[in-house]
């Protein structure tokens, strides 16, 4: 019981943090823009992507600087000449923009990658378990990506609050109009942000890809849940999209490692249902069976009764 | 119509919409003309290089072993027509018309036991209300039982042994095992997924009532990102066994997650192999991850089937041949039509009732008339570097047969109730 | 008068259709646009007309889907008994329930709260479906039989002509009653409230009531259109419901265009034959299905309707013609350019080395095929470049308004 629940927990961390990685790039694009960017999850693919394909020739940590910038870059770009084009038009046609726009990605990475899934690996040097605890071990590759997530939490709160660049940003979140007054090139700072949103977005898929597998329906798989943990933590808030990635990863750990369901429910309550009744799939489910689909009810019912999120500043 | 048809041809206007506006207005076959046979599968989309391979590899059976000899039925040539299913029922009845439109009377399919249902009684009830435009179905690959079994149709055939079969040779496979005590059963929460389960918690309480199955889990399809926390419940069972039903980007999370965790027990899988897989499970899955199916993977004895296999590879050297037994559904389809002497798919079905073959493995395939149930020797295979002629993935690993079970013994009671037409 | 013509042509259209593409395949196309145009239409009441932008409209396409297959069952094994053409309705009524309840908690704010609440209860639908065996059949989903019941003048629908013309029919009366809706007070209050719902508010009209009354018309619709999909394939499955149904019906409404009523109708009739023509003869249709949207987005915000409809002005001041040489020395060399980009594209897919492309035989190993394509392809650029502006100086003359002689 013990070493399921400390097993659990580290779990749910990991997920947790990856998932932060991911939220907060899209928080960032969220906060500068009011463009919920259904394309981010797609940026995520393509880091994992390109990191493979670099990684076949340098190795796993060229890919791992290399990578990131190549998604940045190319998001910075499709800010530029796609994003800004069709800002005139309305935020409803920005979200259909960003919507087709992962569409579209899914469809170019199996044109140039293929459809089957790629061997991408971690790196031999973090191949090892960093320690075992009840007969399981846990990765060392694992504590990495724990590592790099705090890191860049540690980073962005840095430059965000401490520099001078991150203090424009931090103006420009709320009142773009005075900085431009003031002299500062928005549209850059725009692409810049949307730049290193994306940017991060690559980052967790360069470290996520040789664990949840590269395949092209990796984008699918993690997109709806950033969008949950972004408007559950309070869309434009950073602190928000941490507390709500780690309330995710960690609710959805051990709602699997637990063994409770419904039939528990009833046998305490002293009820009992018969084989064919019509609800019975309700009676029978068990918490690990509904785990993956907890965020979303999360995400209602938090809609319905704080529609700013957990630490919201802004609805839209 | 049939006018208006020539004329656009004739006046050589984009070959692609004359064949659009000939499709539209109605088909018609001639004599000459190729044998077509419809492959109805996902194209694009999540299971596209599933469907992909398959089609290839039909298309390449066909070629091989009847094309380029000469043909059949008097010089005819087999066509397959690639028709992309998007893995769904709808799509898949659209596709079906399409095939109907154009005078097509085979249908082969088997990626998804739910779509193949629905085709089987789209075709079933199509058969029904248009006996003059009948299809017979080939189900190449979907293995839930009810399909031979309480959903059996007469113009069904299916060329690969169902789940409830293989689960057979699995579980005898585990019980000739003196070493495996506690089994933990992992699966996908849909029907195949739940069938597996039961199936191996009834077949392995006959077997060997000492093995303790400690664990039953059901997980949503698709939905699970990262396996680490289902891993940790099968280590704090105590497991040495663990059977999985699961497939595609489940089966690789599975499977990367048992190995990294560090778990050191046998998985016995109907589909840890091909499309990527192998090659990403590599060197962690060595001697670990098993395989139950049909074909004789390695070490490949026969001479057909090795020519077969290279010309193949030569081909298209980043596929591999994944499902053989397409060449068998095309051996009994073809001798079914010389000893018809036509294609009518009444008379073909009722040929193919209780045919024997010899494959080009040099198995013996036998064609059960009571429910349309192939059977075929199974075997257990083991995901290896050694002792490999042909690897999976061009990534050195593969499979190889470790144990074996002769048709005789896949056999099980029919339990299907045929309505058979008349004419 | 125009305004019956055009629904007199539409009525005929329909009657006469499948005598031109009489078929199996061609009449179970226009089945499915039938459909397709029913919910496209649904989905445009929430989002052109109410500003609602939604991802999780085939919610209740599959929900009133299901029951449609449900009552299917029960006609069949006799447990009620009432005729197949009535089945639409069955679907409409419960798509209408579910998005009453749906619409009781998730109209009260419209905009992106809206979007994320339709997304999340799109998702939390499409799960349970897999998990709820009894009403959703699981993966296999719920399969019916459109044969039993009372037959409709001697017809039991066993043949797809049938079907067509029963869906037709519905599809008929569902567009008009559509349109009519769009002319009532709620439907214009719709469009108020879209446009700017402070205001609504100050002449009186709760906003979240009028988004609520559209919500709901637009599931019961969608219901419509669920259950004449139940009653063409006789099977729902859980891919109805899902995430990329509700998508595809987005792509159908915008590329069709938001603005216009007709728009999804075209929307929907092109994405069908995008769906089920273009993907026979390439496996790289969902790649070109993806570039044609973002272009679509970027370039015609207003969707297809909306590009002919930009056509207007031109057409009222007679100025049609000076568009016709522009529009034609653009648009070959625009076609040339696409078709070489996508000889080549297909070229680096295909297995074969040889691949029959509109009819000329490519051949992906030599040279010569490459280089005549790029070559193709930058002589077509070239001409593109300098016909633009051409184009660009018609068009603004075509608008311009004359003023005589005052210079």
């Amino acid at each position: 019981m013990f070493e399921v629940l400390i097993f659990a927990t580290l779990n749910g961390l990991v997920t947790g943090l990856l998932l932060f990685m991911l939220a907060s790039g899209l928080t960032l694009i969220f906060s500068m823009m009011g463009v919920l960017n259904f394309a981010h999850a797609s940026f995520y693919m393509l880091g994992a992507y390109f990191a493979y394909s670099i990684s076949l020739y340098t190795g796993f940590w060229p890919a791992l600087i290399l990578a990131p910038v190549l998604v940045g870059v190319l998001g910075a770009l499709i800010e530029r000449y796609g994003l800004r084009r069709v800002h005139k038009s309305g935020h409803v046609a920005e979200l259909v923009f960003t919507f087709g726009l992962a569409f579209l990605i899914e469809e170019t990475v199996q044109f140039f990658w293929g459809r089957a899934t790629k061997d991408y690996r971690s790196p031999d040097i973090l191949d090892f378990p960093l320690f075992t605890l009840f007969g399981q071990n846990f990765p060392a590759y694992k504590a990495f990506m724990i590592f790099i997530s705090i890191a860049i939490f540690i980073a962005l709160y840095f430059v965000l609050t401490r520099t001078r660049i991150g203090i424009i940003i931090q103006a420009a979140i709320t009142h773009p109009h005075t900085v431009g007054n003031l002299g500062h090139n928005v549209p850059m700072i725009f692409m810049a942000v949307f730049g290193v949103g994306t940017g991060l977005a690559g980052l967790a898929g360069v470290i996520a890809g040789p664990v949840l597998t590269t395949f092209p329906g990796m984008a699918v798989v993690l997109g709806s849940i950033v969008f949950v943990i972004v408007v559950i933590g309070g869309l434009g808030s950073l602190a928000g999209a941490l507390v709500a990635s780690l309330l995710i990863g960690l609710l959805q750990s051990y709602a699997i490692a637990s063994d409770v369901g419904m039939p528990d429910l009833l046998n305490w309550l002293g009820v009992s249902f018969e084989r064919d009744h019509p609800l019975n799939d309700i009676w029978r489910l068990t918490l690990p069976q509904i785990a993956p689909i907890l965020p979303y009810l999360l995400l209602v019912l938090v809609l319905i009764f704080r529609p700013s999120g957990l630490f919201g500043k802004r609805e839209s | 119509m049939n006018i208006l048809k020539s004329t656009v041809c004739l006046l050589r206007y984009i070959p692609q919409f004359c064949l659009t506006l000939a499709l539209f207005s109605g088909g018609q076959a001639f004599a000459q003309d190729p044998i077509r046979i419809a492959f109805i599968d996902p194209q694009s989309g999540t299971f596209a290089a599933t469907g992909e391979s398959g089609y290839l590899q039909l298309q390449f059976a066909a070629d091989y072993f009847y094309n380029d000899k000469g043909g059949v039925l008097g010089g005819r040539k087999i066509e397959v027509i690639a028709l992309d299913n998007k893995g769904s029922a709808a799509d898949s009845q659209q596709q079906l018309r399409r095939a109907i439109s154009d005078g097509i009377q085979f249908v082969v399919s088997g990626n998804g036991s739910a779509v193949a249902s629905a085709l089987s009684t789209a075709i079933e009830r199509h058969n029904r209300r248009n006996p003059e435009q009948r299809v017979l179905f080939l189900n190449y690959a979907a293995v839930d039982p009810i399909l031979t079994g309480a959903d059996c149709s007469f113009w069904h055939f299916r060329f690969d042994a169902h789940s409830d079969m293989k689960m057979d040779v699995m579980t005898s496979h585990i019980a000739a095992n003196p070493d495996i005590h506690k089994v933990y059963i992992i699966g996908q929460d849909y029907s195949f997924g739940k069938a597996v389960g039961d199936a191996a918690i009834s077949m392995l309480a006959a077997k060997r009532p000492d093995i303790e199955i400690v664990g039953n889990e059901l997980h949503p399809i698709g939905q699970v990102k990262d396996f680490t926390p289902y891993v940790t419940k099968i280590v704090s069972s105590g497991a040495d066994a663990i059977i999985t039903g699961n497939w595609g980007g489940d089966m690789v999370a599975l499977g990367r997650s048992i190995i990294d965790a560090g778990l050191d027990v046998p998985i016995y899988t109907f589909y840890a192999a091909y499309d990527g897989i192998t090659a990403t499970l590599g060197e962690a899955g060595k001697n670990r991850i098993r395989l139950v199916h049909n074909d004789y993977a390695n070490p490949v004895t026969n001479e057909v089937r090795r020519a077969y296999t290279e010309a193949f590879k030569a081909k298209f050297p980043h596929k591999d041949i994944t499902q053989p037994r397409l060449a068998t559904l095309l051996q009994m389809l073809t001798l079914a039509m010389e000893e018809t002497g036509g294609t009518d798919p009444f008379a073909i079905a009722t040929a193919m009732e209780d045919m024997r073959v010899t494959n080009m493995t040099g198995e013996e395939v036998w064609m059960r008339g009571a429910d349309h149930q192939a059977f075929q020797p199974l075997y257990i295979s083991v995901h290896t570097d050694e002792n490999l002629v042909f690897d999976a993935d061009n990534s050195g690993f593969g499979l190889v047969t470790e144990f074996s079970v002769p048709a005789a013994d896949t056999i099980s009671p029919s339990s299907c109730n045929m309505n058979r037409p008349q004419q | 008068m125009f305004k019956y013509a055009v629904w007199i042509i539409f009525a005929l259209a329909l009657l006469l259709l499948p005598q031109v593409f009489s078929s199996l395949l061609g009449i179970s196309i226009l089945s499915q646009m039938t459909i397709a145009i029913v919910f496209a239409l649904s989905y445009n009441m929430l989002l052109g007309q109410g500003g609602m932008l939604s991802f999780g409209h085939a919610v209740y396409f599959g929900l009133g889907g299901f029951m449609a297959v449900h009552a299917l069952l029960g006609i069949e094994e006799g447990d009620y008994f009432f005729s197949v053409t009535l089945i639409p309705l069955v679907g409409g009524l419960f798509g209408l329930l579910a998005a009453i309840f749906i619409g009781s908690f998730s109209t009260h704010k419209a905009g992106t709260v809206f979007a994320m609440i339709s997304l999340g209860v799109g998702e939390l639908i499409a799960a349970s479906s897999l998990i709820l065996v009894s009403f959703f059949g699981g993966e296999a989903g719920v399969s019916g039989d459109r044969t039993y019941g009372p037959t409709f003048f001697g017809y039991d629908f066993a043949q797809h002509l049938e079907v067509y013309y029963l869906a037709a029919a519905w599809m008929f009366v569902a567009t008009l009653a559509m349109y009519l809706f769009t002319q009532t007070p709620a439907g214009r209050m719709a469009n108020a409230v879209r446009d700017n719902p402070e205001r609504a508010e100050f002449i009186g009209y709760s906003a979240r009531r009028v988004r609520l009354i559209s919500f709901v018309m637009a599931g019961f619709f969608a219901g419509i259109a669920g259950g004449l999909f139940a009653v063409n394939y006789e099977i729902l499955t859980e891919q109805n419901l899902n995430a990329a149904t509700s998508g595809n019906v987005l792509l159908m409404a915008y590329i069709g265009g938001l603005g216009f009523f007709i728009g999804p109708i075209v929307g929907a009739v092109v994405l069908t034959l995008v769906n089920s023509v273009l993907s026979h003869y390439t496996d790289l249709w969902m790649l070109y299905l993806g570039i044609m949207f973002v272009l679509t987005v970027m370039f015609l915000p207003s969707g297809l309707t909306g590009f002919l409809m930009m056509h207007r002005t031109p057409w009222h001041l007679g100025k049609m013609h000076l568009l016709v040489k522009p529009y034609i020395l653009t648009a070959i060399p625009g076609a040339v350019f696409a078709l070489s980009l996508l000889a080549m594209v297909e070229m680096a897919h295909s297995f074969e080395t040889e691949l029959v492309f509109l009819g000329a035989t490519l051949n992906s190993d030599g040279i010569m095929s490459w280089t005549l394509l790029m070559a193709i392809a930058l002589v077509a650029y070239v001409a593109l470049r300098r016909s633009l502006p051409r184009l660009r100086e018609a068009w603004a003359q075509a608008n311009a308004i004359d003023r005589g002689d005052q210079s």
